[in-house]
């Protein structure tokens, strides 16, 4: 279904390239991200993934959910962990940037994603989790220990 | 020159205290270890399951709540009626005679798991080696769940969420509860909260495979028993209790 969507959005957005000629034809096509290194290869060809890579995660995320299989190959996270690189100031681009590497594309393509809702849109050695996050479980610790005494399951 | 001695006497003595702990760990934990290979699905050999002491579990400690928060990244915002909480710590008293303990509350992992009944979904389901999660792909947010759980178990992502953990995708819209740490059990790992109880001396929890006569959860369980919450409703929890 995505994928046809897909190819009907490619489809419609070459229609009215052609109809409004040079100016159009000029929409910057998406920077991404290629992983550095020698020998550094994605897990499926470039043209496999960028057509079918929806299919991949998906079929993966029900494995690891309701089977526990954890194999990396076709994970999320091992597809962040590869194109998800700090740029020369040490900042990450957010998920609903154009510098991201999902959205990056997406954008241009205008499919919108919901992955990043809940999963973590960058390695996990830049999530960093601040002082805010302590003192809130401080605050929260302290108000379900000042509780505790009033609630009782019996 | 005394200070260099000095130091690198510390430094061993450093040294031989984290190598104990970290051999102590293991011996402390005894869940038996049956590394599981990543590509291979959970079967119903194994039947993951707790058992916590609650003449161990200290009053005013919150060792498994913090670890809990800290291993899934939950943040309160102030709020703690909606507040997400995998694990809470729950004071007990007999009335007659004021006997007060405390306990840690938590998903019990039931084998009959009302909150599977009730989902309309399918998004509440429980894995084969019985711990019970939310697929938060397919959940609506509907929260029967949640009023189905006799243990208040459950929480709901009432707001936007940013950086999530890696291990813990959790956001707005579903329903949510403690995943006896699945992404660590997946990988021959013990949950969060028991580590941090371990951790902190007070060896109240205990985590194993209640399937497996030779695990420390079933020897112990076999020796002295442990008792379900609510018994009575049959749900022949995985979670179990002493002392309660």
């Amino acid at each position: 279904m995505i994928k046809r969507f897909l190819q009907l959005t490619i489809f419609c957005g070459m229609f009215l390239l052609m109809l409004s000629g040079k100016a159009s034809a000029e929409t910057p096509f998406p920077k991404i991200h290629e992983p550095e290194g020698d020998g550094v290869k994605c897990v499926q060809p470039e043209d496999e993934m960028r057509r079918n890579h929806m299919n991949y995660i998906l079929h993966q995320r029900d494995k690891t959910v309701h089977e526990g299989i954890r194999t990396e190959t076709y994970s999320l996270a091992k597809c962040i962990d590869c194109h998800i690189e700090p740029d020369e100031n040490g900042n990450i681009a957010d998920h609903n940037s154009e510098e991201h590497f999902c959205n990056a594309c997406h954008q241009y393509a205008s499919v919108q994603i919901d992955c990043f809702e809940c999963h973590a849109d960058r390695p996990q050695k830049y999530i960093k989790r601040g002082n805010k996050k302590q003192a809130l479980n401080q605050q929260m610790h302290d108000m379900l220990t000042a509780q505790s005494g009033n609630r009782s399951i019996q | 020159m005394s200070d260099c001695v000095n130091n690198s006497r510390r430094e061993f003595i450093a040294k031989v205290a984290l190598a104990s702990t970290v051999s102590i760990a293991p011996g402390v934990l005894l869940h038996s270890a049956q590394a599981k290979p990543n590509d291979k699905p959970v079967s119903s050999d194994t039947r993951w399951g707790m058992l916590i002491d609650t003449n161990k579990c200290a009053k005013g400690c919150t060792a498994c709540v913090d670890a809990c928060n800290e291993e899934h990244g939950l943040e309160g915002l102030g709020r703690p009626a909606t507040d997400a909480q995998y694990i809470r710590k729950v004071t007990l008293k007999e009335k007659s005679t004021g006997h007060e303990h405390s306990l840690p509350m938590l998903c019990q992992h039931c084998e009959k798991p009302p909150c599977v009944d009730v989902c309309p979904t399918g998004a509440s389901f429980k894995r084969e080696d019985g711990i019970v999660l939310v697929d938060k792909h397919i959940c609506i947010g509907c929260r029967y769940c949640m009023m189905a759980c006799p243990y208040k178990a459950r929480s709901f992502v009432h707001e936007e969420l940013t950086n999530q953990t890696l291990s813990a995708p959790r956001g707005k819209g579903t329903v949510e509860s403690c995943t006896m740490c699945v992404h660590r059990v997946d990988k021959d790992g013990t949950p969060a909260c028991v580590e941090a109880c371990t951790a902190d001396n007070h060896n109240a929890m205990i985590f194993g495979d209640m399937k497996d006569p030779s695990s420390a959860l079933s020897i112990e369980l076999k020796k002295h028993g442990g008792k379900q919450l609510r018994a009575d409703l049959g749900l022949n929890t995985g979670v179990r209790y002493q002392g309660i």
